[in-house]
């Protein structure tokens, strides 16, 4: 399977099956929409008949010479050999946790998918000793895994910071002993946030995820304290702190763009402006009726932005400038591997919720949907039926994936966002799928492009 | 080649041969939360070895 698009003057095409990444002439483009699998040794006569008006017949041969060079190479209509690597899809141990040390939230955020950080289920805190009990669940159902991660999530995880401090001291008294390495993260609102939980923050976790749309009348529309007054002016001085303050450690401003601010790549710039150079901003997912929420109608605007925001990348980086876009982030030769492709986000088998009560889900958006519950780390109880079935929810298992072109980049999408708004886990989410693909299009014609560039430039 | 160049080493087959060991990030984990791209994470197999 191959996908074939024209982006910025560039004509690419993708191999599915291989990862290949070809920039092709004009001619190759033409010529490839007449080739089919299984591809014949001899160019296809109604090829070279339709082609034969615009280009010599030597010059197709010789480009179709090209083309069956690189399909023996297994780089272009490359097989898909992937079907003997079945037996990833088998409950395995969980690597990472997303720890609700509270639901309650200090903003009113109006896209909220927490019901304003409460989850319907309430306002409370996580005590200490649940977030103990679930580092113990997590290193009694990890196996042989190393590495594992911890993320501070809420609601607002600031509004719980002993609790969050105690959690992390227990889990690093018992790191050696089990022979782990625990990663801590955070996705917190600024609200909250001093010297000296910067200080902490900045020792004690790998990655922070700092949440923060853009401009300030962007942010303070969707982003409003209680009293509806803006977040804005409150937050920034802190991030800014905090960014600055971080080092080599792995941090984000992470933005969430709606349909009232449709030109977000003047956000990504704002944040860029403000000093920071890991940034994140992605599309809102919410229901359709909500007045914020992109539908349909709003993704040729959303694609045009998406073009628009990685031709001002290049060119920033053309004038020196850089800074990283998590969603065109991509690393052509040394991404994850293709097992890692095809389990896909990893929720409700290496990766699961757990909620001040105590209570597992698969992950963080699927928490109070009684369906989905499956346990409790105080009385021992996990469902491994669904954990095996989130383990068989791969792009092999959703019919809309198994002939996607973007299954080894998307990897299935995400399953709560397939449960909510396609009905099931193994359906996919048409709306996503679509800015999805958009993205990848953009993040691969940047690599191009910066191949082109190291290539002149040598 | 005239009329293509590959930018890449198209080594996703060879990468499942060799892969999942699982020492990698959960996806979700890093910064988005409410989407899933799974080809923007680092593979952490040398790093185990």
């Amino acid at each position: 399977m191959i996908h074939t698009y024209q982006m910025n003057g560039y004509n690419i095409v993708m191999d599915v099956n291989s990862g290949g990444v070809h920039v092709v002439d004009t001619l190759t483009y033409d010529l490839l929409q007449y080739i089919a699998e299984p591809v014949p040794e001899t160019c296809p006569p109604e090829a070279l008949a339709a082609l034969s008006e615009r280009y010599a017949e030597a010059d197709i041969l010789e480009c179709y010479g090209e083309i069956l060079e690189l399909v023996h190479a297994k780089v272009l209509f490359s097989e898909d050999t992937f079907a003997k690597y079945a037996d990833f899809a088998v409950p395995s141990p969980i690597k990472a946790l997303c720890l609700h040390v509270s639901h309650d939230c200090n903003l009113r955020c109006a896209y909220c998918f927490a019901s304003t950080g409460e989850y319907g289920g309430g306002r409370k805190l996580m005590t200490a000793e649940t977030g103990k009990k679930a580092i113990d669940f997590l290193v009694v159902n990890s196996g042989d895994r190393v590495n594992l991660e911890v993320d501070f999530f809420g609601g607002e995880p600031l509004m719980n910071w002993d609790a969050c401090k105690e959690i992390v001291a227990y889990a690093r008294s018992i790191e050696k002993s089990v022979n782990k390495k625990f990663r801590f993260t955070m996705t917190t609102n600024g609200m909250l946030l001093d010297d000296e939980k910067i200080d902490y923050l900045n020792k004690e976790m790998s990655n922070i995820v700092l949440s923060v749309d853009g401009r300030p009348e962007v942010h303070d529309n969707m982003r409003p304290c209680p009293n509806g007054s803006g977040s804005y002016d409150r937050i920034m001085p802190a991030f800014r702190k905090l960014a600055a303050l971080r080092g080599d450690k792995d941090y984000y401003v992470r933005g969430t763009f709606t349909k009232h601010n449709l030109d977000f790549s003047e956000d990504v710039f704002h944040l860029y402006r403000e000093g920071f150079d890991q940034i994140s901003m992605e599309p809102v997912v919410a229901p359709a009726d909500q007045p914020y929420a992109l539908t349909e109608e709003d993704l040729p605007a959303v694609f045009a932005e998406y073009e628009k925001l990685a031709d001002r990348i290049l060119e920033n980086e053309k004038n020196g400038g850089w800074f990283n876009f998590f969603h065109f982030m991509i690393d052509l030769d040394h991404g994850p591997c293709a097992i890692k492709r095809l389990r896909g986000c990893g929720c409700g088998n290496e990766y699961v919720a757990i909620t001040p009560d105590g209570d597992i889900y698969p992950c963080h958006q699927f928490v109070g949907q009684e369906n989905y519950r499956m346990g409790n780390v105080f009385d021992g109880t996990f469902n491994q039926e669904l954990k095996a079935k989130f383990a068989k929810a791969h792009v092999g298992t959703k019919p809309a994936c198994r002939n996607c072109w973007a299954k080894f980049y998307c990897s299935g999408g995400c399953n709560a966002n397939n449960y909510f708004y396609a009905g099931d886990i193994l359906n996919a989410y048409d709306l996503s799928c679509q800015m999805q693909k958009k993205r990848l299009e953009c993040a691969i014609m940047m690599q191009v492009a910066r191949y082109e560039r190291k290539q002149s430039a040598e | 080649m005239k009329h293509i160049q590959t930018i890449n080493k198209a080594q996703l087959a060879v990468s499942a041969a060799k892969g999942g060991c699982g020492q990698c990030q959960a996806s979700c984990q890093s910064a988005c939360k409410t989407s899933c791209t799974v080809a923007n994470q680092k593979c952490e197999h040398e790093k185990k070895d």
